[in-house]
């Protein structure tokens, strides 16, 4: 089973590395900058210029890429990330429900809201008839409750092997 | 020793499959993991052979405890029986989904015994003209939504000559693409996403049919990045195919050269749209290209380019194993074939439903659906995804094809169809479609960016009792403007939910009202 990831620290010579051999072939800048989140979590500001001389083009074009597309991000995620459908299907089965559910144990919780970020919403998981949906780390789940979105936080969290406030 | 067969797929892990799996794997037995039938409501769905090679059984719902337990048996109350004769599945008539569920879906053999290749080699035999003229037979349309017939679209690839990418010398390696839509953004829907993950060669053996009828030498899948299960199926399918000469410079030996790459998506929405997909892979933001030129022409890196869904590629193979004439028997007049349907949202019994075009979709929700998952009335069915239409419990009984449901005010889009109960409130799910698009508009036309924003506020005018009728008026008026003054479906089509929000259902946007239940 896919595990929410471990990420490298950030390093200018390692997201040289990755984005060589991407930057040779057409269209790079979307892949170099998934390419850069994928090892390190994010795409700091320091990567934008990288990307841009690696790529040909200049730092607005980076820059435009990166704030256009919902995945990519310019600050770390949270350990493990947790994104509720906010889309129509799951609507129909308590979706708009269970987001206030969730901000609200979100709320009464502050190290549950640090360890997954509180809630960014996703439109459609393509879980549709096991809805609602939800995203916990890399983890689909069905018929998604608060319940069950703790209960696959703590297992991940077992399995990453994270301590009690280990991560801020 | 019984193989048992546990389904892989995303929706049934989501429901504990790979528990099961691994409790039957920590008892000794051997375990396949297949795609999944499609029956999502009795996920996770396992199944064994009690003859070797023979018709598979299973049981619903089975959990750790079931296997553990040994409570797998014929008899228990969650035994289905023989799978393929539960009703559900008996009554469809699957081409695309023929395999899914029933195979190990990156197992090269298994596909070849289940009849994979055989549309492929059978088009080789063929020339380039006489495989488009197939499927301009089989009458084959656009299942993204859009519609358009196959077969045209690849003949008009076919007659233009491949060329360099755009700012290449002339005399730089000359192109043409097959490029794949698996954008799949819409919600209520999940069929390509079963499809990838559950028979992924089919997918690739359409593409190289494709590229075999039009003279295309690369490929590309744009998955999106929400469907991680599926983006690793796929690139281990392709490493296979290519291996076993499936891809590659000389496909199953013959002088075709053709290989295929997955593009993952980043999150945007509009890039479904088949213009703002080819400027994501070419690494740029997802915006709409005016058209013309059209993607035929002149599409990714400005060489000729067929674009189609997964769904019409991974018809393809089918349509070439068993006939065109078969294939274009089916379904009405100017719908021919089958349509994979997928019924979402509060259904009992959600899942795949591929069958003839021309069901109604009452029988879909009712018949397959087994009505709403709450037990209570459907109130209304939203089909096509988020730009279609909200219609009423008491037009169901429209049949489903691209001109009837054009007819009846709506789309069918790419086959979702999401069911609601009496609680919903439909003023909410307009003010939602408005706020969808402004969340998701590329935002080169100025209707669409800033109409959805406005179209936001003027609903929430009309819900809270501020001139109500004058704020209709108006929000009708920014609707045919954003019908009218859009490029693409996303600020053209927004309005269909919307209008058929307030249509069929006015008195939800009376002020304080929430649902039927006031």
């Amino acid at each position: 089973m896919t595990l929410t990831r471990e990420y490298s620290a950030w390093s200018p010579d390692e997201a040289e590395e990755i984005i060589a051999p991407i930057a040779r072939t057409p269209g790079p800048i979307l892949r170099c900058l998934q390419a850069i989140q994928e090892r390190f979590g994010y795409v700091p500001a320091d990567a934008v210029a990288l990307v841009a001389q690696r790529c040909n083009a200049t730092r607005a074009d980076v820059h435009g890429v990166l704030t256009y597309y919902a995945d990519l991000r310019t600050q770390p995620p949270a350990a493990i990330p947790v994104r509720l459908c906010a889309a129509e299907a799951c609507q129909a089965v308590g979706g708009r429900e269970l987001q206030r559910e969730w901000e609200q144990a979100c709320e009464a919780d502050q190290r549950l809201a640090e360890l997954t970020g509180g809630n960014e919403p996703v439109f459609c998981l393509g879980n549709c008839a096991l809805g609602p949906a939800a995203l916990v780390g890399d983890r689909l789940l069905g018929h998604a409750s608060v319940e069950r979105i703790e209960a696959a936080v703590g297992r991940l969290r077992e399995q990453q092997g994270l301590q009690e406030g280990d991560r801020s | 020793m019984t193989t048992w067969f546990v389904p892989r797929d995303a929706a049934a892990r989501s429901v504990g499959a790979d528990d099961v799996a691994q409790a039957l794997t920590s008892q000794g037995h051997r375990v396949v993991r297949t795609g999944s039938r499609g029956m999502l409501w009795l996920e996770p769905l396992v199944e064994c052979a009690p003859e070797p090679g023979g018709a598979r059984v299973g049981w619903a719902n089975v959990t750790p405890e079931d296997v553990v337990e040994g409570r797998l048996q014929e008899g228990a109350a969650n035994y289905l029986g023989v799978v393929a004769q539960v009703d559900y599945l008996a009554k469809q008539d699957r081409w695309v989904f023929e395999r899914v569920g029933v195979i190990d879906p990156v197992d090269p053999e298994d596909y070849l015994a289940n009849g994979g290749l055989a549309g492929l080699r059978a088009a080789l035999e063929k020339s380039p003209e006489s495989v488009i003229d197939e499927i301009v037979e089989s009458g084959l349309r656009g299942r993204g939504g859009a519609g358009f017939p196959a077969g045209i679209k690849w003949r008009t690839v076919a007659q233009t000559p491949p060329c360099p990418h755009t700012g290449e010398p002339a005399n730089a390696p000359a192109h043409k693409y097959i490029c794949i839509n698996a954008d799949e953004g819409d919600s209520g829907t999940f069929a390509d996403r079963m499809l990838i993950e559950g028979d992924p060669f089919c997918l690739l053996e359409g593409m190289t049919i494709a590229a075999h009828a039009v003279g295309a030498d690369k490929g590309i899948v744009y998955l999106r990045s929400e469907y991680p299960d599926a983006i690793e199926v796929l690139q281990e399918a392709i490493v296979t195919a290519r291996d076993r000469g499936w891809l590659g410079s000389s496909v199953l030996g013959t002088e075709l050269s053709f290989d295929v790459e997955v593009y993952v998506g980043a999150g945007s929405y509009v890039c479904g749209e088949e213009t703002a997909m080819l400027e994501s892979i070419e690494g740029r933001r997802g915006m709409v290209r005016v058209k013309p030129p059209l993607p035929a022409i002149e599409g990714l890196f400005g060489t000729p380019t067929v674009i189609n869904n997964v769904m019409t590629m991974a018809s393809v193979p089918s349509i070439m194993a068993r006939g065109a004439a078969s294939y274009a028997r089916l379904g009405t007049e100017k719908s021919q074939g089958t349509q994979v349907f997928q019924i979402a949202g509060n259904t009992a019994r959600g899942g795949i439903v591929e069958t003839a075009f021309g069901i109604t979709a009452r029988e879909l929700i009712e018949d397959f659906g087994g009505g709403t998952r709450s037990g209570r009335p459907v109130r209304a069915v939203q089909i096509g995804g988020p730009l279609g239409a909200y219609l009423p419990a008491d037009r169901l009984d429209v049949a489903m094809g691209y001109e009837t449901l054009a007819e009846a005010g709506g789309m069918i889009g790419h086959g979702g169809v999401v069911v609601f109960d009496e609680s919903v409130d439909m003023a909410e799910q307009a003010r939602f479609a408005m706020e969808f698009c402004a969340e998701e508009s590329c935002g080169k036309c100025t209707p669409c960016r800033i109409g959805s924003t406005r179209g936001v506020e003027v609903i929430d005018r009309i819900r809270s009792g501020e001139d109500p009728e004058d704020n209709t008026v108006l929000l009708r008026d920014l609707c045919e403007v954003m019908t009218d003054g859009s490029l693409c479906a996303m600020g053209g089509l927004t309005p269909m939910p919307v209008l058929s929000a307030l249509d069929n259902f006015p008195e939800d946007f009376a002020p304080h009202t929430r649902g039927r239940e006031g």
